[in-house]
């Protein structure tokens, strides 16, 4: 079976500080795959190279097939991407905001109304998708990112720590949802995240620490007997409580 | 529609719906010209004698004179308020969603200077509308051919703002293009005096004038409102919008984020 996402070889440099060195794994089709590592380990820059926000030393990277060296453009509209930091615009309303995205993607019309529909119910925020999101809470705002990552239907989706300032309740409602999206529209998911209790035991997991590939499991393997926590602390040298 | 099409559509709505949202942008943009038309030319008018020069046939008002060059200011403010919101859009992780299309980049940043091109253009018209109503009126046909020449001189001062908006790296910094780049570009033009005033007062002064863009674009406005085509003006504001999109589009180029660790995204 082909990897719906296949990296190999991926180093970066800023100057003379190597942010990813010879970084290499694979995600099969349907697998919610957990790219874990500390801040600072590398995972930010991986996104930027993975959507080509930045270039640099030629890597083999190719999302659904698809060459990103060669074709970007084409391995771009079969990925749905997930920033840290939110994109929506929090003057418009959700709806407007998956509107203008899916023109960005050549999605227009009839068919762009059908999708956003479809995206906002199958996030549970339908009913939400005319409130400016400006009025919206975190949670919300994270869903509708996910409805719009969804909407041109990739078949690779990347999250880049998608938690990242939501309280338990929304964090765990939202790791939900996207596990969902794995078993349920068989959609590849590569999550970033420092936080070990976002993963469940039959994901992958790539632990990911000062830009080099530290283990690439699933992740009870990795977490053995003592856990997935103390297991990546004492990969990753970070000491025992610190935030996971 | 072609997905090029629909994406244009959509970049040019959510500029517009922007404007809409920002109506304290829109009344500080007229509140300025207003201000120069107004107030200043009401007391330089006296100060400055004016000849007959082309396209004008008869001697004419300062405040007549000017028109031309406010309507270069609202777009010249215009390009580097566009400028500062492409860096706060940046800043706040929007511009990603524009990077990250399947679309060519060099397309979809060349609609949003379409776009914020089309702000200009409104503003400028309900400037001239007003200055109507204060009995500052432009030949009826006039309104209609300076239509491409505002347009012309929306690409070419938005690929500017565009470009300068890659290089700031933060917010703070923009102060600096108010002063080295909006200032400059303005005074150092013909939109307030005829540039054979400014060759009476100083030569290189009036060479400086003469090669700056923003003059052939105001001269291209001027002939433009008198329903006439400036070829010279038209053949440099040409010329200098090839390369300020050009530079923009180098500017948003994701290899330049290679080298060093950028503010770029």
């Amino acid at each position: 079976m082909n990897s719906a996402l296949s990296i190999s070889g991926l180093s970066h440099n800023y100057g003379a500080r190597a942010a990813l060195c010879d970084v290499h794994f694979d995600v099969e089709p349907g697998v919610f795959c957990a790219l874990l590592g500390p801040n600072g380990a590398g995972k930010s820059t991986l996104y930027s190279r993975l959507t080509r926000l930045i270039t640099g030393t030629p890597a083999k990277i190719s999302i659904a097939g698809i060459d990103l060296e060669t074709a970007p453009r084409k391995a771009l509209a079969r990925m749905g991407i997930v920033f840290q930091q939110s994109t929506l615009d929090l003057d418009l309303t959700a709806h407007q905001n998956l509107v203008y995205f899916a023109a960005l993607h050549g999605i227009g019309g009839r068919d762009a109304r059908l999708r956003i529909a479809a995206a906002l119910e199958r996030l549970d925020m339908a009913e939400r998708a005319h409130e400016k999101v400006r009025a919206l809470n975190g949670g919300h705002r994270r869903r509708t990112e996910i409805a719009r990552a969804l909407l041109h239907r990739p078949q690779v989706l990347l999250l880049d720590e998608a938690t990242v300032g939501l309280d338990a309740a929304a964090r765990s409602q939202i790791t939900a949802h996207v596990h969902d999206l794995c078993a349920v529209d068989g959609i590849t998911v590569l999550w970033a995240t420092h936080l070990t209790d976002e993963i469940s035991h039959n994901d992958q997991v790539v632990i990911l620490h000062q830009g080099k590939v530290l283990a690439n499991e699933q992740s009870k393997v990795i977490a053995g007997d003592t856990g997935l926590k103390e297991a990546f602390l004492s990969m990753t040298g970070e000491p025992i409580g610190a935030k996971t | 529609m072609s997905a090029y099409l629909t994406a244009m559509l959509a970049i040019i709505w959510r500029e517009g719906l922007r404007f809409v949202h920002q109506r304290e942008r829109f009344i500080a943009a007229l509140v300025r010209p207003m201000v120069w038309l107004l107030v200043f030319a009401a007391g330089f008018r006296a100060a400055l004698g004016l000849s007959i020069t082309p396209p004008y046939q008869t001697y004419i008002t300062y405040e007549t004179y000017i028109v031309p060059g406010l309507c270069g200011m609202i777009i010249l403010f215009n390009g580097m308020q566009s400028s500062l919101s492409l860096v706060y859009d940046r800043e706040m992780g929007s511009m990603r969603l524009l990077l990250t299309s399947p679309l060519p980049r060099w397309w979809l940043l060349f609609a949003k200077l379409l776009g914020s091109s089309m702000i200009s253009l409104v503003q400028v018209y309900v400037f001239l509308l007003i200055a109507g109503l204060f009995g500052i009126v432009m030949p009826t046909m006039g309104y209609v051919t300076v239509f491409p020449a505002l347009l012309l001189a929306g690409l070419m001062l938005g690929g500017l703002g565009l470009f300068l908006s890659s290089l700031i790296k933060q917010l703070e910094n923009f102060a600096g293009v108010m002063n080295f780049v909006i200032f400059p570009m303005f005074f150092l033009s013909s939109a307030l005096y005829p540039l054979w005033k400014m060759a009476e007062s100083s030569p290189i002064l009036y060479q400086i004038c003469a090669i700056n863009p923003f003059t052939q674009a105001v001269e291209l406005i001027r002939f433009a409102l008198y329903t006439g085509f400036n070829a010279a003006a038209f053949g440099w504001s040409v010329l200098a919008t090839v390369v300020f999109v050009g530079l923009a589009i180098w500017g948003y180029d994701p290899a330049r984020g290679s080298k060093k660790k950028r503010g770029l995204l």
